[in-house]
């Protein structure tokens, strides 16, 4: 179980980007973290992965333990090694590398099972094999996410923190990684999904945390949430069934965004 | 036609032994954001310890050769942990600015040791008559300008091999692309760090011998050599390790030609350049480049410039 325990974090020294929050990652499970832009989906996974120094971020209050072990403020490389890998938001490949060099490097930590981990990665993207020569920039959006996720599983890890997988994907590539998600979740790794699509991400993941500007806003299974008024207008997209499609010229523009703390 | 493959030579011995130094410059730059203008000063280092070993205390030549190398390194290295560390993340200028101070502080105290006489290195190959040379069909053939081009070919090869097999060079790169990132692999950035800086000393170790060695002889001046490295950096583009061979071997190789045809040139134009003009050239040479291609010959466009 990964969880973050009552987590502050600023930025600068001033910025609040995290008012105290917790979430729990069971096992096996997918989980997934929604929000919009801003809400702070990115800083609550580079807290847990220590990615915060090269933005100026500190974690002040709460701690981060996987299976009861305290990671607060660790080395990113010993997170690594304790089996959390992150995908990084917008891919971040390094794309003046080839297919094969940029696998290697996610396998750093764990260089012995390198070949059998490129075995396993190749398995579940075929199409990385047929590029595994080529510079990893020259790749299509889709392979270059894939490669990002394969890139992460290299470390062999028991959780994968995804950051927005869908970004910038056509819906059928969406629909191909979410997917793949879900196959890497059935051979035991632990899913954290941060998501603006959260159609594609509730459809997948079993439990679901929504965030809005630093709190956790509304936790529960997906279906719950899936079910949920408040959820289907302003993130799914839905309407309630038999009024009319709401045009935002009617709306007071206060209201055209949930607030939910108010 | 002797006198230009004799000039030919010369200008490329000396265009590998700047190369050294130049991909040392170049590694720190991409790796670590630093411009590093310290990297001259030690190579003058890197001679002043192998002449204080193998001369002033009788070590052996080749121990003495390998550890003042060695040294070199680690002194690349500390001041990378002293001095640069808690500057990560600082201005590009200001680190700059620092290594000019780093710079000083070990030229000042390196120019005090060396005092006023030259000071000799040691030469293995002086031993082998005929001044340290051999002659090829009438080119003359110093020792240690062909050890110089072959320890330089010899060890851009093994930097490319490593740069492409090991996990450490591959991880390098990665840290150079995107810190980042590698961070996010569980790459120790501060590990690669060390190990850059420490392989740049060790470069500008050797390039230290091969440009003070033998009848150079390592005097206050020498530095002036080592300096122009930096015109070859200039040429080549601050961050393409290509670039900054390319450039030492111009900068090389405009010494050579210069030192041997100023006399046939300054009979066409129909005054003297002055005795000191082959190490004016280089940055003439840098000068007229830099018009034309103001990042260098391979250097990428939005590399800050100071």
């Amino acid at each position: 179980m990964l969880a973050v325990k009552n987590l502050e974090v600023v930025y600068q020294d001033v910025i609040l980007v995290l008012r105290g929050i917790s979430f729990e990652i069971p096992k096996g499970e997918i989980v997934s973290l929604l929000g919009s832009n801003g809400s702070g989906k990115t800083t609550a996974l580079r807290a847990i992965t220590g990615l915060l120094d090269t933005q100026n971020g500190d974690i002040t209050k709460g701690q981060i333990f996987v299976e009861d072990e305290d990671i607060t403020d660790a080395e990113p490389s010993k997170i690594v090694n304790l089996g959390i890998a992150q995908v990084l938001e917008g891919r971040r490949i390094f794309s003046e590398l080839t297919v094969t060099e940029n696998l290697r490097l996610g396998g750093f930590t764990n260089n012995d099972a390198v070949k059998q981990n490129m075995e396993r990665v190749f398995g579940l993207f075929p199409i990385l094999k047929e590029r595994a020569k080529n510079i990893s920039g020259y790749l299509s959006g889709g392979e270059q996410q894939m490669l990002a996720i394969g890139r992460a599983l290299m470390s062999d890890p028991k959780y994968l923190l995804l950051d927005e997988p869908s970004l910038g994907l056509a819906p059928k590539l969406v629909e191909q990684i979410s997917e793949l998600i879900v196959e890497i979740n059935s051979q035991g790794v632990t899913v954290l999904l941060v998501e603006q699509n959260a159609n594609m991400a509730l459809k997948i993941s079993s439990h679901g945390y929504i965030m809005e500007t630093g709190n956790i806003v509304m936790d529960n299974p997906s279906e719950k949430l899936m079910q949920d008024k408040d959820v289907q207008e302003f993130y799914l997209g839905l309407n309630a069934e038999g009024t009319e499609r709401k045009s935002f010229k009617d709306v007071k523009h206060y209201k055209r965004k949930k607030r939910w703390l108010s | 036609m002797i006198t230009f493959l004799q000039a030919t030579f010369e200008g490329l011995s000396l265009g590998a032994v700047y190369s050294l130094v130049a991909i040392g410059f170049v590694l720190i730059y991409k790796a670590t954001d630093v411009l590093s203008f310290a990297q001259p000063a030690l190579v003058v280092v890197g001679a002043g310890l192998i002449s204080a070993l193998a001369v002033d205390r009788g070590v052996p030549f080749w121990i003495a050769f390998i550890v003042g190398i060695l040294l070199t390194g680690i002194i690349g290295l500390v001041m990378e942990r002293t001095f640069l560390r808690p500057m990560v993340g600082e201005p590009v200028f200001s680190v700059a600015i620092l290594t000019i101070g780093i710079d000083i502080l070990l030229r000042t105290v390196l120019n005090n040791w060396i005092g006023l006489n030259p000071r000799y290195l040691g030469d293995p190959f002086q031993s082998f008559g005929n001044f340290g040379s051999v002659n090829v069909g009438g080119v003359t053939l110093k020792y240690l300008e062909i050890a110089a081009l072959f320890t330089g070919v010899i060890i851009i090869i093994l930097l490319s091999v490593f740069f492409k097999r090991s996990k450490y060079g591959v991880a390098m790169m990665a840290t150079s692309y995107d810190q980042e990132a590698a961070l996010a692999q569980g790459i120790n950035v501060g590990r690669i760090f060390g190990l850059v800086w420490l392989i740049s000393g060790v470069l500008a170790g050797f390039a230290g011998f091969f440009i003070t060695g033998g009848f150079n002889t390592l005097t206050q001046a020498s530095f002036l050599s080592a300096l122009r490295v930096l015109p070859a950096v200039a040429i080549g583009g601050l961050d393409s390790i290509p670039g900054a061979v390319i450039g030492s071997l111009i900068i090389g190789l405009t010494q050579g030609y210069v030192a041997y045809y100023q006399l046939m040139l300054e009979g066409v134009i129909g005054f003297s350049l002055g005795s000191g003009f082959s190490l004016i050239a280089p940055y003439l040479i840098m000068f007229f480049i830099l018009i034309f291609k103001p990042d260098g010959l391979f250097g990428t466009k939005e590399v800050e410039r100071v």
